[in-house]
């Protein structure tokens, strides 16, 4: 279970988060929606621990661990994984190559062993065929000169090797076909269950036809405002931002 | 083993033995005369440059400048009037106009008496021989003696010139031109200096023309000091197309302020030897700053242009632009560096110099350097050189144009892009002419 | 495992500061009496049975750097060195020049083994190492023993020590050897030539491609011994050859010099690879000792179609001064240069290369990349020049700077000079730190900052890396990230 309690966050002197209260339940799909600048995109960063975001009071608390004592890989590690909504491109690192580091880190860290190569390989070429990612796509360096659909397919076939506790995906709709969209909601559907619970941050409505959330939370001015179920992302889309907005202001 | 030091040159010589010769006619109260003698001094102990000195490594002077011109005479009405009937190049711009005849400040051919409000100008031989605030305060401070033998000769020499002052808040709507004109059927020298001082919030445009009559081997050094206040902006344009078959030697200093804006861009056709040096000291946070220049040169001409952009505090942005065309047996230089200090943090530089050669005569010589002492830092530099490319020109052809036309419209292009830059729209018109004209008469 | 966790690994297992090549071996050595005067010249050559030709070099270059004074161009500072306080000579005490390794002394052999330097050619072939390796191993002044020699002669692959190749292939030796490098050349490379006392010959004949990788492993030992090899390799027309030197010095707290001259010769259609991994101890993190390394390199393309590639790994040395240049005189011929300086502590670089290009039609290649971090200056300085008569003459450069940490420096001083219009010079240059948000995004899968570091700056150095025979890529990546150790806060 993920917990966050009065959140306050600034940047750069900038007030961004203001008291924001939220949890997300195992096995739960929350979906965040809200205008631009409501701070969606902080909440992910703070969530998985990003330097320039400074925490001025309140609490994220995984399964009762406080995250944000926790450097970011081992926030990582206790298996929060984040989908950038703008995935990094890392020069001359090989894809499998990162996949292999990443993995590995993460198993150490939960002081088990490394995965062998014959069995690493097995896995990547399992989740990156349903995700339709191709081995030439895997040789290549890092999300270098990927397309957007791309990016956001490796960053779904990341999720579902690291087998994440908690997923956030940050706009992950933002940049995708609908096409490009079906495979990478069929991709997150794939992993739900169990106790595995998501944060799905998004601006539009349209993304939660294909990963349907169990609730969906409206937040403005950095909190959220309003929390309903999946209906109530319905209304945002007929009615717009502007109630919230002029409640935020 | 002491450093041999060379024998002094003939133009050395010269230089030197003039300052008590004219001493006495030039310009200043007695702390002035301190200040020449100075100069002089430091010169005397380094001489010309040569290439064992890094900063003039492609830039010979001891070896170019084989004799040094005596001093142009303070000039008569014959003179004058021979400035008044040759023609403004810039006449067709509105604007505050400067006029500098034979290193002489000349008020009938200057707008001193109908100046707009918020600029003062004074004449900078009255303001030596009086004293001024702004040059006791500033003169020399920028683009300083000792760090290079062109301002030192200058402090020694300087007969006449102007400080500017733009008052704060005042936006100048029209350019002020300075014309710096020299007259003389004999090969003579001048040394003039521009102080501008743009006070906080203020803009202006400064634009430089550089003439000299007959195709005489004048040799001018020029010196312009510009001081931008913080939020200020100012843009700057050097431009010598006329005449003259001799030197150009030129030094620009620029400190910029908080949140300042300063743009310059040069313009190089005519002189046989130009060397156009600028340093921009980033003095206030937050400043931005493009430089760019323009040479076009064939026979024998030199051309070299050497910058040193000193980012000392944070968040300053630079952008360079520079590009030679070179024909003939014309030889052109660039060498630019950015320094980025321990502190600027978050400094975005970027340079480019770009050549083409025409000729398997010519030549280029390219040094783009980067000094960084701080991390948080976006800088790059790139240098291309080369002959035009030929799947261009050939479409081109292929679409009817000559060859001569073809290069020509490719090589506007190349040029164009620096004179860009320019943001006073007329200035940059007469700009872009001069490259035209250049081109046309190379069809 | 791949190569990165590795060298995290590597880092994770030792101890800040530590060398882990900085141990030193206990030897009986034979001398030469400290400082440097006519004598001194004459008893190397006496030492090494040269020759009268060649002891007349010698002299005459020892007089000529008489004149000579320190270059003082490059972007570094150390205190004046005293060339009258050191040895020019130190070497092993051996019985005669030992016929097999079981004659070479058990304490060098050991030293050999400890550095990973395989020298019995039997365990080699016996090993698990799918590549063969020759080796030429020079100890201080000399060199020990050369593997391989056999099967290489049988190619027609000359390769042995430069001592033995002056007393065996004079005619050879005297046509080649000062023809890139003049005797006058620099400051550094005159003293070479007057004292130099070992280093490897390489010679591949017409049409011959060396049928293994040729290595030399030097490894300065002695207190206050000054390392003065001299390297020549030349290849015919249409000759192939791949070389590799790695090097290292036991951990002392003075200063050592290091002032090599390297010279190839590729003729027609020939081919030269010449692979540096430097990793002379740096000095300790507030720079005392370390090894000064004052190299000239130059590789001559006197043939048509000929070809030379420096590829090289520094990352030791308390200063680097290192230039390896091509020569492009051939039609045709090709350059290339490959480049990591890495530098850390208060280590200092100023390396890059020169691609004189004189010839038609030749082209050349540099790539750059310099990672500096502790309290380092990395300076890249380069030449690139085409000639009046160098028509279609092309060159790339490439040179990327990172920095890590906010009191180093990386410095970029590219000279282009071009007097051909139709040559095509392009150049660029970047400077910048590692990236906050690709280490971010890193640690969100689950690296550390230090393998997250590790993992960025390997993939900014690929481009060179790849340059490298496989197995010493693999050794070079692991250097890297070690010379890196400490420097993310």
């Amino acid at each position: 279970m993920l917990e966050i309690r009065n959140l306050h966050v600034q940047i750069e002197d900038k007030k961004i988060l203001n008291g924001l209260t939220l949890t997300v339940n195992d096995g739960e799909v929350a979906a965040i929606m809200g205008p631009n600048g409501s701070g969606k995109s902080t909440l992910s960063y703070v969530i998985a621990g990003k330097e320039d975001y400074e925490v001025l009071d309140g609490e994220i608390l995984l399964d009762g661990q406080n995250l944000l004592e926790m450097e970011p890989d081992q926030r990582a590690a206790a298996g929060v994984f984040l989908a950038f909504q703008y995935p990094l491109e890392i020069p001359g690192v090989a894809t499998m190559t990162f996949l292999k580091a990443a993995m590995n880190a993460q198993r150490k860290q939960r002081g088990e062993d490394e995965l062998a190569t014959p069995d690493f390989m097995k896995r990547v070429r399992a989740a990156a065929d349903k995700l339709q990612i191709g081995q030439d796509m895997l040789k290549r360096a890092l999300n270098v000169g990927f397309s957007g659909g791309e990016k956001k397919r490796m960053e779904i076939l990341q999720m579902a090797l690291l087998e994440p506790r908690f997923c956030i995906l940050d706009e992950t709709d933002s940049g995708l076909d609908i096409d490009a969209l079906k495979i990478a909601a069929d991709g997150v559907n794939a992993l739900r269950g169990g106790e595995r619970s998501f944060l799905v941050i998004t601006h539009y409505q349209r993304l939660l036809n294909y990963i349907v959330p169990d609730s969906v939370h409206v937040m403005a001015a950095g909190k959220v405002v309003r929390s309903g179920g999946k209906e109530l992302a319905l209304e945002l889309e007929a009615n717009g931002y502007a109630d919230y907005r002029s409640q935020a202001a | 083993m002491a450093d041999v030091t060379p024998m002094r040159t003939g133009a050395e010589t010269a230089l030197v033995d003039m300052f008590p010769a004219v001493k006495a006619s030039l310009p200043g109260t007695a702390k002035v005369a301190d200040a020449r003698k100075a100069a002089l001094e430091r010169f005397q102990a380094v001489g010309l440059p040569h290439r064992r000195i890094e900063a003039w490594h492609y830039t010979d002077l001891r070896g170019l400048l084989r004799e040094a011109a005596p001093i142009a005479p303070a000039p008569d009405a014959s003179a004058i009037a021979s400035v008044q009937s040759a023609g403004d190049p810039l006449g067709d711009i509105d604007g505050i106009r400067l006029t500098l005849v034979d290193g002489h400040l000349v008020p009938t051919l200057s707008a001193l008496d109908r100046l707009p409000e918020g600029l003062e100008v004074t004449p900078l031989a009255t303001a030596l021989a009086k004293g001024h605030p702004l040059v006791d305060a500033h003169m020399g401070s920028i683009a300083r003696a000792a760090d290079d033998p062109l301002p030192a000769l200058n402090a020694a020499f300087v007969s006449d010139g102007v400080v500017l002052r733009v008052v704060e808040g005042t936006a100048l709507d029209e350019p002020i031109i300075v014309r710096n004109v020299l007259t003389g059927d004999t090969p003579a020298a001048t040394f003039t200096r521009i102080l501008l001082v743009v006070e906080e919030g203020a803009s202006v445009t400064l634009v430089e023309n550089h003439e000299a009559f007959g195709g005489v081997a004048h040799q001018g050094n020029s010196v312009v000091e510009i001081l931008v206040g913080d939020r200020s902006q100012v843009e700057h344009v050097r431009v010598n197309a006329r005449g003259g078959n001799g030197f150009d030697l030129s030094t620009l200093g620029v400190r910029l302020g908080e949140a300042a804006t300063f743009r310059s861009v040069a313009l190089a056709v005519s002189p046989a030897v130009t060397r156009h040096q600028i340093g921009v000291v980033f003095a206030g946070e937050g400043a931005s700053l493009s430089v760019g220049g323009g040479a076009l040169l064939n026979g024998s001409q030199h051309a070299d242009t050497t910058l040193l952009v000193d980012h000392a505090v944070p968040h300053g942005v630079s952008r360079e632009l520079f590009k030679h065309v070179l024909d003939g047996e014309a030889t052109g230089v660039f060498q630019g560096k950015i320094v980025v200090r321990p502190d600027a943090q978050k400094t975005d530089g970027r340079m480019m110099s770009q050549a083409v050669l025409l000729d398997d005569g010519a030549a280029m010589n390219n040094k783009p350097e980067l000094e960084i002492f701080a991390d948080d830092v976006q800088c790059a530099h790139g240098a291309t050189c080369g002959a035009l490319d030929e799947d261009l020109l050939f479409y081109l052809r292929a679409r009817g144009l000559p060859l001569p036309e073809a290069e020509a419209l490719m090589l506007q292009a190349f040029v164009g892009e620096a004179m860009e830059l320019i943001a006073h729209e007329g200035v940059r018109t007469v700009l872009e002419g001069v490259v035209e004209s250049w081109l046309r008469a190379r069809m | 495992m791949p190569a990165v966790q590795e060298t995290v690994e590597k880092v994770r297992a030792i101890d800040v500061d530590q060398y882990k090549y900085g141990f030193s071996t206990d030897l009986e050595v034979d001398k030469a009496p400290v400082g440097l005067n006519e004598d001194i010249v004459r008893l190397i050559s006496a030492k090494k049975n040269e020759p009268e030709w060649m002891l007349e070099w010698r002299l005459d270059a020892y007089r000529r750097w008489l004149t000579m004074r320190e270059p003082t161009w490059a972007r570094v500072s150390y205190p004046p060195i005293d060339f009258n306080g050191i040895h020019y000579y130190a070497a092993p005490k051996l019985n005669a020049a030992p016929k097999s390794l079981d004659e070479v002394d058990p304490a060098i052999l050991e030293t050999y083994k400890k550095l990973g330097i395989p020298l019995r050619e039997q365990e080699i072939l016996a090993g698990v190492q799918t590549s063969k390796v020759a080796v030429d191993a020079v100890f201080d002044s000399v060199s020990v023993v050369t593997t391989f020699k056999e099967e290489l002669k049988k190619a027609g692959v000359i390769f042995c020590s430069i001592s033995e190749a002056i007393r065996e292939y004079p005619d050879l030796v005297r046509k080649y050897l000062g023809s890139v490098v003049p005797v006058t050349d620099n400051f550094y490379a005159t003293l070479n030539t007057a004292v130099f006392t070992d280093g490897s010959f390489v010679y591949v004949p017409k049409g011959v491609r060396c049928p293994m990788e040729l290595s030399t492993y030097f490894r300065i030992n002695e207190k206050n011994t000054g390392q003065f090899e001299r390297t020549l390799i030349i290849a015919e027309e249409g000759a192939y050859v791949s070389y590799l030197e790695g090097c290292t010095a036991p951990q002392r707290d003075e200063n050592q010099l290091h002032a090599a001259v390297v010279e190839l010769v590729a003729l027609d259609d020939a081919e030269i690879k010449y692979s540096t991994v430097q990793n002379w101890y740096p000095g300790d993190a507030e720079g005392k000792g370390g090894v000064y390394n004052f190299v000239t390199k130059r590789g001559d393309c006197r043939g048509r179609n000929s070809k030379i590639s420096w590829t090289q790994v520094e990352t030791g040395s308390a200063i680097t001064w290192k230039y390896p240049s091509c020569i492009l005189r051939g039609e045709g011929s090709r350059g290339e240069f490959y480049s990591i300086a890495v530098s850390n502590g208060m280590q200092q670089v100023d390396s890059g290369t020169k691609m004189i290009h004189l010839g038609k039609n030749t082209t050349s290649r540099i790539i750059s990349k310099g990672i500096s971090a502790g309290r380092s200056q990395n300076t890249y300085r380069g030449q690139v020049s085409a000639h009046r008569k160098a028509t279609g003459a092309r060159n790339f450069t490439n040179c990327d700077s990172l920095l890590i940490g906010s009191a180093c420096g990386a410095h970029t001083v590219p000279y282009m000079e071009s007097k051909n219009a139709s040559a095509v010079f392009e150049h660029e240059a970047t400077t910048s730190k590692i990236s906050e948000d690709q280490m971010f995004y890193c640690q969100q899968r689950g690296l550390s900052a230090e393998e997250a570091t590790a993992l960025i700056v390997n993939g900014f150095v690929k481009d060179v890396l790849q340059q490298l025979p496989m197995e010493f890529a693999v050794e070079a990546q692991k250097l890297i990230s070690i010379s890196l150790e400490g420097s993310v806060g």
